[in-house]
């Protein structure tokens, strides 16, 4: 539709015109953050936040960024992020095979298992988990928190290939049963390409889902120099409490991340919350 | 049975042994340690001993739980409410070719990628009381009575807090919706408007009862994720001042690791375990019921 067309009647453009109001109060908290980081701390405190600013420079980002610790926690973001998101996506395309391909005893129970545990709130797993890796050698260490992270996606990642697997048409895999391809080359060389839309959408999700942890990482880890940019921020809070320039550069780097994968696979993230829960 | 009927019999296991043992260890069985602990006066150094129900005695008159049940009972009623409409409306409003629609729908979502951490720093900002940017703003334009201590009040600071989560609910709520949208047959709207409704009645008589399956997903994940709500909580506030922000999520977290009293902490996460329970079973049931039309 052409924009003459589609602002045909007032009630369409004053309609059009509260889009624009809302879609630009969403924003002013970013706003907000991105003015703040610009400037110094004194230039705000003394004279006031609606001001012409003085001066503008990176000084507050390198601040965050070297005596903040974020050149720190950043990588241990990624140092923990990375490996999860691989095994919780290679163990959950094995469940999701065998939930989806087969007919057993407990399929369906099995199934709801990963379905439920993935809504559980987290607070009925917080002591058991905390004593396990305690138990396991694994507190305070990024394999501890890359197990959990791993074995919690199992639930979601399971849940959402196996409803996409299901999709695959039987008569593909049986063909190639015929033609003497065992299950697991069938489940490596025939259903994983054919599932590597749905990988690619989950995939999306779960990086900025676990790479935006925050309340596993303050339970299991204590060394600051294993944090993940979360707990950093959250830390360098505690520490800048008068510097607010500080804070919001800080808040802003941590996302970088994060906002890059969205803006470039802004579709795979959107199909993978719609997979998950209209199915 | 020949020695291949067998081995075609446990194919499916063999995919399932590992992912499914790693669950059961991490997720479902420390569900169940949970209630054995809130049955001790476990402090987490020392072996639990068995003190039976007195954990949840304790619970049932600690005023803190209940303040932390209201606060969350005003988390899932604000949920359930105000995203729900606001992404339901925004949903209809974009789910047809308008100028800029790209970047009206990414500003919308932009909130659900960042961390919560993120979010609640930026809005402590825009909260704080000398120089953030409502406050500012308000003195600006002469209102200073409306100037206010947003998170340091305890009737607001709540309210304050769940803004935040609002904020950042509003653009899944709208994808859920568009989705739904997408998969409405057309012709039964022309059918509609062929029969002279409104675009009121329309989306009354039609639309929105068509809809009913998305509105079940979107109510029970709103509450479910309610009853999750700890970050904001725990950057914005540590849920002062004097426990009038405390959500059962934060309170479980600062009796156990704060106060190391990890057997009432056990107690707290097994009431909060058993209030999802009830929604957990409904979606479950929901998912059973598509199940069934396959």
């Amino acid at each position: 539709m052409t924009a003459k067309k589609f602002f045909s009647s007032p009630r369409r453009v004053l309609g059009y015109a509260a889009l624009v109001m809302v879609t630009i109060l969403w924003l002013v908290p970013v706003f907000s953050a991105l003015i703040t980081a610009f400037r110094t701390n004194d230039d705000i405190l003394l004279n006031g936040f609606w001001s012409l600013p003085r001066q503008l420079g990176l000084a507050s980002f390198k601040d965050a960024w070297d005596r903040g610790g974020l050149s720190r926690y950043l990588p241990n973001s990624f140092i923990i992020t990375l490996p999860a998101l691989i095994l919780t996506l290679f163990l959950s395309s094995l469940s999701a095979y065998a939930l989806a391909r087969f007919r057993f005893r407990g399929n369906r129970l099995i199934f709801f298992l990963y379905v439920g545990g993935m809504m559980l709130p987290f607070q009925v797993l917080m002591l058991p988990v905390f004593r396990l890796t305690d138990a396991l050698g694994l507190y305070d260490t990024y394999w501890g928190l890359i197990a959990f992270h791993t074995a919690f996606q199992l639930g979601f990642c399971t849940f959402l290939l196996r409803n996409y697997m299901r999709t695959v048409p039987g008569e593909i895999l049986e063909a190639a049963r015929i033609d003497g391809c065992g299950e697991f080359r069938a489940w490596w060389q025939i259903m994983m390409p054919l599932t590597l839309p749905a990988i690619a959408a989950v995939a999306t999700l779960e990086f900025t889902w676990i790479f935006n942890d925050y309340l596993w990482a303050i339970v299991l880890l204590r060394s600051d120099k294993l944090k993940p940019v979360t707990a950093g921020l959250a830390a360098l809070q505690g520490q800048y409490v008068m510097d607010w320039t500080v804070i919001t550069a800080g808040a802003l780097l941590a996302s970088v991340p994060t906002v890059l994968v969205f803006i470039f696979l802004q579709r795979y993230f959107i199909e993978g919350l719609t997979l998950g829960a209209t199915k | 049975m020949t020695r291949s009927r067998i081995l075609s019999r446990l194919t499916p296991y063999l995919f399932l042994i590992v992912p499914l043992v790693i669950y059961l260890i991490w997720i479902i069985g420390p569900t169940f340690y949970t209630f054995y602990l809130s049955l001790t006066d476990w402090d987490g150094l020392s072996t639990p001993n068995f003190i039976g129900w007195r954990n949840y005695l304790k619970l049932f008159r600690d005023p803190v739980f209940y303040t932390s049940l209201k606060n969350n009972l005003k988390w899932v009623v604000s949920f359930i409410t105000i995203p729900v409409a606001a992404g339901l409306a925004l949903a209809m409003a974009l789910n047809r070719n308008i100028p800029g629609e790209k970047i009206i729908k990414a500003s919308l979502y932009s909130p659900m990628v960042l961390s919560l951490v993120v979010g609640g720093l930026m809005w402590s900002w825009m909260y704080h009381p000398a120089s953030g940017l409502i406050n500012s703003m308000l003195r600006l334009v002469g209102l200073d009575v409306l100037a206010q201590g947003w998170l340091s009040d305890k009737n607001l600071v709540m309210w304050a807090i769940i803004i935040v989560a609002i904020w950042r609910q509003v653009g899944y709520v709208m994808v859920l919706y568009l989705a739904g949208l997408q998969s409405i047959d057309p012709s039964l709207v022309d059918a509609s408007k062929v029969d002279g409704a409104s675009g009121w009645q329309t989306f009354q008589h039609v639309i929105f009862p068509l809809l009913a399956p998305v509105t079940v997903i979107v109510v029970v994940v709103s509450i479910i994720d309610s009853l999750r709500a700890f970050d904001l909580v725990s950057v914005m506030t540590r849920g002062g001042p004097y426990n009038s922000s405390s959500v059962l999520a934060n309170f479980m977290y600062i009796e156990a690791f704060n106060n190391y009293k990890m057997g009432y902490g056990a107690a707290i996460a097994t009431i909060l375990f058993l209030i999802s329970l009830v929604f957990i079973f409904i979606y479950l049931w929901r998912i059973l019921q598509t199940e069934m039309e396959y």
